[in-house]
């Protein structure tokens, strides 16, 4: 066994093609134990892939790097003994009960006491009454937190969750990421990747990918400071033909509709200013400069990086 | 968001057509899906031609219901020309393709109970001077009758025979003989089999069909399950090695398996009175062997296959020949050469000489352990094969 160092994921320049799509392209990432690193980019980006390669399941076309310690091309055995993977679709067996799940994990993992594993792993996730039940009758939520259960039942070091909370609602959202920092505090490294805002602003770090290249990572200030866009929103009446004759103005690098305003920003601070200048001179539309959010750096990076085709 | 366009403009309402004609036009939405989708899946494509054309040539040529050239041994220890000629008109039948000289009445029954010969042709010590004498001895001609219908065309050819068998010997003081032809007689001993009942040579070979047909259904599809319900992605991640997937997906079905041996084998004695003469230790443990052999080419089929219908496929163009060339429906021998090299291939060719000898001839381990071997090694092969064969990444 290496010694854990205090560096949970270091990968750098990791690349990926499929036929002559590169669907990782130079991924470069390092997170420290027991933080909580975001994953977020559009759909396509190359998440999954990365999370594959991180785990064992894909060899990198070129690139290196280690998860815990271990070389994820040379020491894909160890990795898959100390890391956690949850898939994106549901990958427990829907034909087994909940307990005989557990049990099954406990023992492919060689736990000394399988059942007793999983009896605990039962009382943690508040399923004991439910334990003989088919792991295929759960609702979408319950699913999740049994996924998850299954993931730290062997006591991995390091948590790789690919959208875990796809699908699932917002209370179920919630207790899902208590449990994620819960786990973190004990010192838990947890990747996770998803598309809500709340769930990125709830990371210690985020890393943004696009096309397959890492296009933003740091903290959350540290994006939205790197991102250097001058936001305003704009409310009023026909939000909707305005935001369309927005997207051609040069200067306006990002149109997104929230509700009943419309988020406009640019990277020239200057042209955005005059922009705003002469639509609220027109008087039919308040604008209001503002910080930009999260979810605003995002579209940008996404809208810059044509990734949404 | 980007320089997408936007889905608002398709929502006005597109004219629809009548009612009937709706009908038929979802009857056609679904026939070109199907076919595109079964276009998309290549192997299965290649196999709809493939499967129908290979398997009517191979059992076009391969199958002949009169075997000739079965392979026999000569017991004698008359070495006069008139045995000689004897045994030289029975090969001209080309029913009998003489393989071995038996050293005695042991060693005869060895090479029929180990299945290299199907006939011994056994000729009294002093068969030319009683012959000689005019006192019409008899031939004893042993056929494995455990297969009928492998031998009773070589049994008629070889009582035709004996009419002329001698015409050429029979000259000048001897031309006498031949007025009250034929000059001696060959009593044919049925084997194992008396009545000739076809029902005993069918019923142990049902046991290696069933069980052939059975156990590689349920392996061949345990990988590709797994793929498609999208449980091998979570697999793949944990700390398990191919080895022990494929041998704890095998082990459970050797139970099926025994279950079905078990069952058949009452039912065979109660329903079909078909005997277990051998011992019942040696047919459960070679049966046992022949289940592993099975489960395993079901397992490397599954290993290869991209979805259940490509194992499914897989699985009957197996076992399609393992059928009509291990010797279960017709004759092994009447096949050509090249057909029973591919039968050799197939463990269910092995396993009915195993079962059908020791439940009818009663032949022991020592007799069957060519056959035992290959199956060992046949489940080898195919074992090492599914280990390669098993894609630890997903790359």
């Amino acid at each position: 066994m290496s010694v854990e160092s205090d560096i949970a994921i270091d990968v750098r320049g990791l690349t990926k093609s499929f036929g002559d799509k590169k669907v990782v392209d130079n991924f470069t990432l390092q997170v420290a134990r027991g933080n909580i690193q975001g994953f977020l980019g559009p759909n396509g980006s190359g998440k999954t892939t990365t999370i594959r390669m991180l785990c064992g399941l894909l060899t990198p076309d070129s690139g290196e790097g280690k998860c815990l310690g271990y070389d994820i091309r040379r020491q894909q055995k160890e990795i898959k003994r100390y890391v956690g993977y949850m898939t994106q679709g549901f990958s427990l067996y829907r034909d087994l009960t909940i307990r005989e799940n557990l049990e099954f994990v406990a023992r492919v993992y060689g736990l000394e006491a399988p059942e007793d594993a999983a009896r605990a792993a039962l009382e943690r996730l508040g399923l004991v009454a439910r334990a003989d039940q088919l792991a295929g009758e759960l609702s979408g939520g319950w699913k999740q937190r049994l996924s998850l259960g299954a993931c730290i039942l062997p006591g991995p070091s390091l948590l790789l969750l690919d959208e875990p909370t796809a699908g699932v609602d917002p209370k179920a959202r919630r207790d899902f990421w208590d449990e994620i920092h819960h786990l973190a505090t004990q010192g838990l490294t947890v990747l996770v990747s998803t598309h809500y805002m709340d769930e990125a602003e709830r990371c210690h770090q985020i890393a943004y990918i696009a096309n397959g290249r890492l296009l933003a990572s740091g903290t959350i200030a540290e994006i939205l400071a790197g991102a250097q866009l001058s936001t305003w929103v704009v409310t009023g009446e026909g939000l909707d033909p305005l935001g369309g004759e927005l997207k051609h103005q040069p200067g306006v690098d990002m149109v997104a509709r929230f509700g009943s305003a419309l988020h406009v920003g640019g990277r020239d601070e200057a042209a955005m200013e005059r922009i705003a200048r002469r639509y609220s001179a027109e008087g039919r539309h308040r604008w209001k400069r503002d910080e930009p959010s999260l979810e605003d750096v995002f579209i940008d990076l996404m809208t810059r990086a044509g990734a949404d085709q | 968001m980007s320089a997408q366009q936007s889905l608002s403009n398709g929502v006005a309402r597109p004219p629809r057509r009548g009612a009937l004609a709706q009908s038929w036009q979802r009857f056609l939405a679904m026939f070109v899906k199907e076919f595109i989708q079964l276009r998309r899946d290549r192997p299965t494509f290649a196999m709809i031609v493939g499967i129908p054309l290979i398997q009517l040539m191979l059992f076009g040529y391969a199958i002949n219901t009169d075997p000739k050239h079965l392979p026999t041994a000569v017991l004698t220890s008359d070495d006069s020309p008139i045995a000689r000629a004897v045994i030289g008109a029975l090969r001209a039948t080309d029913y009998f393709n003489i393989k071995y000289i038996a050293r005695g009445e042991a060693d005869a029954d060895k090479l029929i109970l180990s299945n290299k010969v199907q006939f011994v042709i056994q000729i009294p010590p002093d068969f030319s001077r009683q012959l000689v004498r005019g006192e019409k001895p008899g031939l004893l001609l042993i056929a494995d009758a455990s297969d009928p219908v492998a031998t009773s065309g070589a049994v008629a050819a070889a009582l035709g025979a004996a009419d002329q068998a001698l015409d050429r010997e029979l000259i000048g003081p001897l031309a006498s003989l031949k007025q009250n032809a034929p000059p001696f007689e060959i009593r044919v001993h049925r084997r194992y089999n008396p009545a000739g009942e076809t029902r005993r040579n069918i019923v142990p070979g049902l046991i290696g069909t069933i069980l052939t047909m059975t156990m590689l259904m349920y392996t061949a599809m345990s990988v590709t399950r797994e793929i498609e319900r999208g449980t091998m992605e979570a697999l793949l991640a944990m700390p398990i090695l191919p080895v022990e997937i494929m041998l704890g997906k095998i082990a459970p079905y050797v139970v099926v398996g025994a279950v079905q041996m078990a069952t058949i084998l009452i039912v065979a004695s109660l329903l079909f009175q078909v005997p277990v003469v051998g011992s019942l230790f040696t047919l459960t443990l070679l049966t046992l062997l022949f289940i592993v052999a099975n489960l395993s080419v079901g397992y490397t089929f599954s290993t290869v296959a991209d979805n259940q219908l490509q194992a499914m496929q897989m699985t009957f163009f197996f076992f399609l020949p393992s059928m009509l060339l291990s010797g279960f429906l017709f004759p092994f021998y009447g096949m050509p050469k090249w057909a029973q090299y591919v039968g050799e291939a197939m463990p269910l060719t092995h396993y009915l000489r195993i079962v059908r000898s020791v439940m009818l001839k009663g032949s022991t381990f020592g007799d069957l352990a060519v056959d035992a071997g290959a199956l060992a090694a046949f489940t080898l092969v195919a074992m090492s094969l599914a280990v390669m064969r098993f894609r630890q990444t997903l790359d």
